[in-house]
């Protein structure tokens, strides 16, 4: 060891080494104050019974975790979250991907579609659920003014439990379809022209290009969409809480926020946590599973 | 032949009908919503009632603008864009220097260090939410902007990191090789070769987490309290308390917030989207 540092190479080791320190340091420090910090943390504090104002807290052991496993509640809101995931898979990124079909077939005269098919996502989640609770209000709404036209009385889509959940998943796909519309059409670019001019040389129609040429490249792109999607679903939280709070009821109950009901508006710190703690691993797992999967597939092929 | 050539173009034919309808049904939805925020924010309260929500205001009424903006809405623009301003400084710089040795460096913790910091990509912030409230009461920074800097530069830097490795990466290195040989060290090397070359990798990120600043919900709910410490998106909830009955004034004042990123959107249309998604370079 002696020896080496002696040498040129050596102390450029050495150097590159204090280099990298210096660098990474903020980074370091960042992630670990806000985040590997807090997650630890957010285990410590599960074990506790806390209203996170008092000084004193007792420890409880796993019993939080004992409940949290036989928490109903907790469960139908992660049947939620498994629910707004597989249907905004379903719903946006098919629509975002015609929405890109259309634009890359025809051409320059949808450049308009394009514009205004991308407002959506100029606004924030939080906007836009303050704007479909009143766009969708029993009084005042854009729904039931359509219905009034057809001569039917007002509608409360977000305030009845059976309804509240399809119309908040229709509600963040008008959010995110022109993100997948993006996305897809940046994916439209790297299939090469040649490939396109080829494909119409050899007397394919359009349709034959998109499903036998078009798709099959697009896959990776679709497939990424899709994990993106998935991780983004079982976080989801600021719309949902705008717009419903979780209800009617535990209609629209997300982990998110029953995690932020049970922690900032009953003040329970300590079953929170626990509640934060399951909804970090469910992801964890749910996420290595799937890019497991998906990433077998590709060793496969 | 002929006949044949005739019904595949009668098809092809159809087939654009049926997508013009589509895509004419998908423009109807995507801007509708739109465009009932707009145009009620302009009506008084009761014009929007007994006239219909699809109606023309009677004429550019500017009543609910002046109310909104009189009544503290400046405040919140003025925390956003503190916040935003100082956020985006720090991620910047703090990616960058953490992206160079990343991309540039051989050293033995590289790939873990890297692979760390990407996995933290994944992390949902609601886990980090309780303790950092905790923290965050503890420094006595509750309820103040100075809560928000850290958590909002902390959580935008690991995709911040990835995507400005893979773009040093992309950096030819002959510049930096024919510096080092005229003897400049590693750092003056990365203030005046690396940062500069990285300039289009950093206007990218810049949009990409300015935009979700501006958005910020969830800390920004959690960590502040009062109207003169809060940001944008929660202008519309504290102005929904004093409205929660009069419909266009709320539109007025989603109007006002969603303001800045139309104006972004008019003037530079191909940065934003290339900078909104961004993020979305891999799985």
């Amino acid at each position: 060891m002696k020896n080496q540092s002696n040498t040129l190479s050596g102390r450029r080791q050495r150097s590159t080494n204090i280099a990298a320190f210096v660098f990474l340091l903020p980074v370091i420090l960042l992630l670990t104050v806000f985040i590997f910090y807090p997650i630890v943390d957010s285990f410590i504090i599960s074990t506790y019974k806390w209203n996170g104002i008092a000084a004193e807290r007792t420890f409880v052991g796993v019993s939080n975790w004992k409940k949290l496993i036989g928490d109903r509640d907790f469960w139908f809101a992660f049947r939620n979250n498994i629910i707004i995931m597989v249907m905004s898979i379903i719903i946006q990124i098919p629509i975002g991907l015609a929405e890109a079909t259309f634009i890359e077939f025809a051409g320059k005269k949808a450049t308009i579609c394009k514009v205004l098919w991308f407002i959506p996502m100029l606004m924030s989640s939080v906007a836009i659920g303050f704007l479909f609770t009143y766009a969708l209000a029993a009084n005042g709404g854009m729904i039931s003014a359509v219905s009034q036209l057809f001569g039917g009385g007002n509608i409360d889509l977000l305030g009845n439990k059976n309804t509240a959940l399809m119309t908040v998943i229709f509600v963040i796909a008008w959010q995110f379809i022109p993100f997948y519309m993006v996305y897809a059409m940046a994916g439209y670019t790297s299939i090469s022209e040649d490939v396109y001019e080829a494909s119409l040389i050899d007397g394919a129609t359009k349709s034959q290009y998109f499903w036998r040429i078009a798709l099959p490249l697009l896959m990776p792109t679709l497939k990424s969409a899709a994990i993106l999607s998935m991780v983004g679903s079982l976080k989801y939280f600021d719309l949902i809480y705008v717009m419903t709070g979780g209800g009617p009821g535990t209609a629209t109950e997300l982990m998110a926020t029953y995690m932020y009901k049970n922690a900032f508006a009953q003040f329970n710190m300590g079953y929170g946590s626990a509640v934060a703690a399951g909804m970090f691993i469910l992801i964890t797992l749910l996420s290595l599973v799937t890019m497991r999967a998906i990433n077998g597939k590709k060793e496969e092929e | 032949m002929e006949k044949q050539f005739r019904k595949t173009k009668m098809k092809s034919r159809v087939c654009w009908i049926v997508a013009i309808i589509l895509a004419l049904a998908a423009l109807a939805s995507a801007v509708l919503p739109f465009f009932f925020m707009v145009i009620n924010s302009f009506k008084g309260k009761f014009e929007m009632l007994t006239k219909g929500v699809f109606a023309l205001p009677d004429k550019l009424n500017m009543n609910n603008y002046q109310e909104v903006l009189s009544g503290g809405f400046v405040r919140y623009f003025g925390n956003s864009v503190l916040v935003l301003c100082v956020s985006l400084l720090l991620i910047l710089f703090i990616s960058a220097c953490a992206a160079y040795p990343l991309a540039r460096f051989k050293f033995r913790l590289n790939g873990f260090i890297y692979s760390t910091i990407v996995a933290c990509m994944a992390i949902p912030i609601h886990i980090t939410l309780i303790p950092v409230f905790q923290m965050t009461k503890s420094l006595k920074l509750y309820d103040s902007i100075g809560a928000l800097f850290g958590p909002d530069v902390a959580f935008a830097l690991p995709i911040s990191v990835f995507i400005l490795t893979s773009f040093m990466a992309g950096i030819p290195k002959e510049i930096e090789e024919s510096a080092e040989i005229d003897g400049c060290n590693k750092y003056r090397m990365f203030f005046t070769i690396m940062l500069p070359l990285a300039k289009p990798g950093l206007s990218t990120l810049a949009i990409y987490n300015g935009v979700n600043i501006w958005n910020e919900f969830s800390f920004a709910y959690t960590l502040t309290q009062s109207p003169k410490n809060r940001t944008l998106p929660l202008a519309v909830w504290d102005f929904q308390g004093q409205y929660s009955m009069n419909t266009p004034m709320i539109m007025a004042v989603l109007t006002l917030t969603v303001l800045p990123m139309i104006i972004l959107f008019v003037f530079a249309q191909d940065k934003l989207v290339k900078g909104m998604t961004a993020g979305a370079v891999k799985g």
